[in-house]
């Protein structure tokens, strides 16, 4: 009987090695391993056999058993895999073939451009504060500062509409008086983010209706100094903390001080290039000191109360940022343009 | 301005490199947009010092073999002069004079193996000076014209410099670098520095800036002979406030010639033309130290003066035009006056805009000897006003418009008057005529320190303020907490404490000055509710796919009517522009939806692929008030390819209403709204396809297909058939509506029961109608209906359609079994049967 149960094991291994498919393989299993197996049927007939073979039959038949049974497992692994392989091999996708995109929409890019500044502002406690796009020339003129006929005026060429005295605002800092009157005697912390008009030819580097976002900080001890701390770290946040502000004097009617604030050229490292004319320098916001007058226009004691206001062109940044060099982009909301961002 | 440094190192000392000249002017607030490099290191062709000198011309000799060429002899430091074969038909004049030596006169000389501009060639080519013979003379060297070094495109002659006593210093072998080389720097006057509106001014604000002496120019006039000017000339106004000062000299026996190179040279470099010595000493007077003047023909106005006082003196009278009165100013144009305009006049009519440009009746003649100059003094607003709307911006105007002080005039016409003696051989009659009737006073301010301090957030005495604003000419007076600061005259920008805490802070320079966190309250934190709610709505339909625009907010009528076809137009009325840059750009737009199309329309010449959004305002007109009304709308439009193509699916799937319909379901779900629909009827839609939104009762907008014949009107280049889908929704009536957090609904712990219903309804029973019944027969346990079918035809009744959902039972509290399913469908298809006439689908 141990003869035949070497002879089977020998047939069985045999078998296994055979096995080229898993229907081959449950063959095998069901001829020698299953419960009515050859190997199983032998066990059977332990038995017949005499109470001193019957141990050395027994040692025998289990370690042949087990030794089949890890064979036949591993060769079954290795059979799922080899059949695996071979269906993963029949079926291959040309991986260069292009992707499917899900169909996206995009924020305008000058509305990406006012968040990262509400943003920015938002943490430093400024606040959003809108004004309307149609203003008396009071708001935007005389109570800033400009009387008529004052030469600053000439520097924004204004719409006039068919009621006298009522323009499309030239700047957000028509808002500065409304928001005073508003929050008067409370400190104010605001931004005006809105869109401007000035009545210019439309070219690529001029446009009829621009976005501006105004500053404006009201309190009893804000300084010059607090203005330019302020700004450079917006323009560090919004530019990179590498970024060196410059602050050179300029004029405004309604800051006195005034300044204009370049940021070191983001493009080239300060380095100068094309973009900032060979200087390093771009030149960002408008800034200044609230003028007296402007503080008392919105009902503020400028013995009491000192402030600060800035301005600046979102667009103007965004151009900057990507190297737009024709703002007609912004509002011809070419699809090719705008999906770009 | 232009603005040559050489000219300015006339008044000040510059140790400074161009461009660090350029940095402090720019930070201090004169803004320096370019500098042009002539000659200098830094321009494109640097003259050589060795190799382009200055020569001095000895004498000028016919060549023998050519008529227009000559043989110049020129010393030019070395050991033997040297002979330079030119063709400069400006030495012609001097051929057969013999030696002109004590003539003086120069030119600049380039030696062999100079770089130079080729005078020959078009633009500015570089060539290297060769030597070579020229008809049969070996010429080595050659005397420059003006375009050979690059200082302009003048190349009819050579470059002819005379030494005399009013020109600089000449001698052979100078490097013309330094005669003629220098750097224009290019400043941005702007409103608040017209002080620095001259050479002058600018060299006050950099000496002022580097803590320097300023020398003036001479103010000294040498008047001699007989008469007297004052005999001669009177002055009068009407308008003292328009007019607060006139000064006049009368100058004899000029000499109408060009002005000396050195003039000349400053001028152009400066931007003007040079024209003769009469125009040139007026423009150089006014670029110089920035008092605008006039010259007249003297015996002209006398001449009208034998009209109207035959032994009397001439009478100069400004005033302000009478009704119909016409002026022809010097460039010859006639203009009809505005009553605001003065006028300098004299009995017989008038001579010219005051401080805007002279007339051309007694305009310098060619032959004119005897001038009479003018300085005077204007109002800005009034120069302004009518500079501005006469269309007529002169030199005169820009600075008189920006404001001159009216102690400038007399200084201006003492400048020009000596200048004209010197340089045009005239002699000045003595007797300056100084009509001054409303000099305006001195100006103090007094500066509180505490404010100072405050403002600039500098923490500096009251001494050192005061040192700061010495620097500029102001007189400051320390007292215990305030400085009293008398303003110099010509700076007209000081008004009170604010101006001079800038003064202080650029002599400290802006640079200098600390950063700082503000330290100041933090005022109430209120949030922006409205911008908030726009934000998640732009957020929300960017998410499901849609393309943010932003529009003009400037439109006009007809594009807007073309969203009303065969209907009455929108008769609100419009802000409208009064100077709009175009007719499509007038007016400020009513609707939204109109510009947003107008940028589908646009977009369609490229896209099968268009779907938009955006948020904006619309401007209606209000009788009652001043301004209009600014109210916030969204508009959305669809159209074209549903989902974008790809090599597996290139059939396109055209968007279509009920596209549109799932954003703004999506839309509400996002901000809690239950908006419902209800079919509608509008110009701007299709029939049958449109449908007005309702939050509760109010509507809060409208949707649907476009009208066919608004897409062909809009030129909107869709396919045939293809829907354009719109909306157009008052934000105004939802900004208050949404709900500040809506209840979260708990997942549900107990399995749901799907079954599907199929009813057959007649067609004109709404879908809406049919669902909201099924939710009320079903109950609390019906948590969903999804219309999963809608069949038309095969063996359904004619008029009726086919609705078939799939409905979800859910208990929160057990697992529900059929025969609960079963009563809810019971009662489902009995409540629908009784009220919708609706069948169960066999």
């Amino acid at each position: 009987m141990l003869d035949e149960l070497e002879k089977l094991h020998a047939e069985a291994q045999q078998g296994l090695h055979a096995a080229a498919t898993s229907d081959d393989l449950s063959t095998w299993f069901r001829h020698y391993l299953a419960g009515k197996g050859q190997i199983t049927l032998l066990t059977r007939q332990v038995g017949q056999l005499s109470p001193e073979e019957r141990p050395v039959f027994g040692q025998q038949i289990n370690v042949i058993k087990k030794e089949l049974q890890t064979a036949y497992e591993s060769r079954a692994e290795e059979l799922k895999m080899a059949e695996l392989e071979a269906v993963m091999a029949a079926d291959t996708l040309d991986v260069t073939l292009p992707g499917r995109q899900p169909a996206r929409g995009r924020l305008h890019i000058t509305t990406q451009t006012l968040r990262q500044i509400y943003r920015i502002f938002g943490d430093m406690g400024f606040q959003v504060y809108r004004s309307p796009d149609v203003e008396t020339d009071a708001y935007n003129f005389e109570m800033l500062n400009f009387p008529p006929h004052h030469p600053a005026r000439e520097m924004q060429d204004s719409f006039y509409t068919n009621t006298p005295d009522v323009i499309l605002r030239t700047h957000t800092s028509a808002g500065q008086i409304r928001a005073m009157h508003e929050y008067y005697p409370e400190p104010i912390r605001v931004i005006l983010p809105g869109m401007c008009y000035r009545n210019e030819q439309i070219t690529a580097r001029s446009e009829i209706q621009f976005y501006q976002v105004e500053g404006l900080a009201v309190g009893h001890n804000i300084t010059f100094a607090d203005l330019k701390g302020t700004l450079t770290e917006f323009a560090k946040r919004l530019f990179g903390a590498k970024r060196q502000t410059r602050f050179r004097a300029s004029y405004f009617p309604f800051t006195e001080p005034s300044a204009e604030m370049d940021v070191s050229c983001f493009l080239c490292d300060g380095k100068g290039c094309q973009v900032c004319k060979q200087t390093g320098w771009l030149e960002i916001l408008g800034c200044g000191m609230v003028h007296p007058v402007v503080l008392r226009n919105g009902g503020y004691n400028p013995e009491k109360y000192t402030g600060f206001a800035f301005g600046m062109g979102p667009e103007r940044i965004a151009m900057l940022k990507y190297g737009i060099n024709d703002i007609r982009q912004f509002w011809g909301n070419d699809l090719r343009f705008l999906q770009q961002f | 301005m232009l603005v040559p440094l050489s000219w300015l190192k006339e008044y000040v000392n510059i140790d400074q490199s161009p461009a660090e000249v350029a940095d402090l002017l720019t930070n201090a607030g004169l803004e320096v947009k370019t500098i042009a490099y002539i000659g200098i290191p830094g321009a494109d062709l640097v003259w050589d010092r060795e190799k382009i000198i200055l020569g001095q011309i000895l004498q000028v000799e016919q060549h023998p073999d050519a008529d227009k060429l000559v043989l110049a002899t020129v010393a030019y430091g070395g050991e033997q002069p040297e002979v330079v074969v030119t063709g400069a038909p400006n030495l012609f004049p001097f051929v057969g004079q013999g030696d002109i030596r004590g003539r003086d006169l120069f030119s600049p000389l380039a030696l062999e193996g100079a770089t130079l501009y080729d005078g020959h060639k078009e633009g500015r080519k570089k060539t290297v000076l060769k030597g070579k013979p020229l008809r049969g003379i070996f010429n080595r060297c050659m005397l420059c014209s003006e375009k050979e070094l690059g200082i302009s495109e003048e190349h009819e002659g050579i470059i002819l410099m005379v030494k005399d006593e009013n020109s600089p210093v000449y001698q052979p072998g100078t490097p013309v670098q330094d005669l003629l080389g220098d750097a224009v720097l290019e400043i941005d006057v702007i409103p608040n520095i017209a002080r620095c509106a001259s050479m002058v001014g600018v060299a006050r604000e950099y000496a002022a800036l580097t803590n320097q002496p300023i020398q003036y120019p001479s103010y000294e006039v040498v008047m001699e002979g007989p008469g007297s000017g004052q005999e001669r000339v009177t002055i009068s106004t009407d308008e003292p406030e328009l007019n607060p000062r006139f000064v006049a000299i009368v100058i004899e026996g000029v000499e109408q010639k060009p002005s000396p190179h050195w003039l000349q040279h400053r001028l152009r470099l400066a931007g003007q033309r040079p024209i003769n010595v009469v125009v040139d000493v007026s423009n150089y007077v006014m670029l110089e130290m920035g008092q605008p003047n006039h010259t007249f023909d003297y015996d002209y106005l006398r001449q009208r003066a034998d009209q109207y006082a035959p032994n009397g003196p001439i009478h100069i009278h400004t005033r302000l035009p009478r009704k119909g009165e016409t002026l022809t100013t010097l460039d010859g144009t006639e203009r009809s006056l505005l009553p605001y305009t003065i006028l300098v006049t004299d009995a017989v009519g008038n001579l010219g805009l005051g401080g805007i440009m002279g007339g051309e009746n007694s305009e310098i003649k060619p032959e004119t000897k005897n001038v009479l100059l003018e300085a005077a003094a204007w109002n800005f607003i009034n120069i302004r006003k009518s500079s501005t709307r006469l269309g007529l911006f002169t030199e005169a105007s820009f600075r008189f418009s920006r404001g001159v002080h009216p102690s400038q005039a007399l200084l201006g016409a003492k400048r020009g008057a000596e200048l004209l003696r010197r340089l045009a051989g005239g002699r000045v009659v003595p007797g300056i005529i100084d009509y001054y009737p409303n000099p305006p006073q001195p100006v103090t301010v007094k500066l509180d320190l505490d404010y100072a301090r405050r403002l600039s957030g500098l923490d500096l005495t009251g001494r050192e303020m005061a040192d700061l604003l010495q620097r500029l000419a102001f007189k400051a007076d320390l007292h215990t907490d305030h400085l009293l600061v008398t303003v110099p005259d010509y700076r007209l920008d000081i008004e009170g404490g604010h101006d001079l805490v800038e003064e202080i802070c650029r002599l400290y320079r802006y640079e200098e000055i600390p950063l700082t966190v503000l330290a100041d309250t933090l005022p109430p934190q209120r949030g922006n509710h409205k911008l908030e709610l726009e934000e998640q709505i732009k957020d929300a339909l960017v998410q499901m796919g849609l393309q943010e625009v932003i529009t003009y907010r400037l439109s006009s009528a007809g594009h807007e009517a073309r969203l009303l076809p065969n209907s009455p137009p929108d008769d609100r009325p419009y802000v409208a522009l009064t100077n709009p840059i175009s007719p499509e750009r007038s007016v400020m737009r009513h609707s939204l939806l109109a510009s947003v199309l107008e940028v589908a329309a646009a977009n369609s010449r490229y896209q099968s692929r268009i779907p938009l959004f955006e948020i904006g305002p619309i401007y209606l007109a209000d009788e009652d008030a001043v301004l209009p009304t600014e109210l916030a709308r969204l508009a959305l439009v669809l159209t074209g390819e549903r989902v974008v193509r790809t090599w597996q699916q290139n059939q396109p799937e055209l968007y279509d209403f009920f596209d549109l319909k799932g954003v703004l379901d999506g839309l509400w779900a996002d901000l809690g709204l239950t908006v419902t629909v209800e079919p509608a009827v509008h110009p701007s839609f299709r029939r049958g396809r449109t449908a007005r939104l309702l939050l509760g009762e109010t509507q809060i907008g409208l949707m649907g297909e476009l009208h066919p014949l608004v897409v062909e009107k809009l030129d909107l280049r869709v396919e045939k058939n293809q829907p354009v889908l719109a909306a157009d929704i008052d934000l105004e009536a939802i900004y208050h509506r949404v709900p500040p957090a809506r209840p979260y609904t708990s997942i549900p712990a107990y399995p749901a029961v799907r079954e599907d219903l199929a009813l057959v309804v007649r067609q004109d029973v709404a879908a809406a109608a049919v669902e909201q019944e099924i939710r009320k027969a079903g109950g609390y346990l019906l948590r969903q209906v999804e219309l999963f079918d809608l069949f038309i035809g095969g063996n359904l009744p004619p008029g009726h359609r086919s609705l078939a959902y799939h409905l979800t039972y859910q208990a929160n509290d057990k697992t529900l079994t059929d025969k609960d399913a079963r009563k809810i469908r019971q009662r489902i298809i009995a409540q629908l049967e009784r009220n919708l006439g609706a069948k169960l689908r066999e």
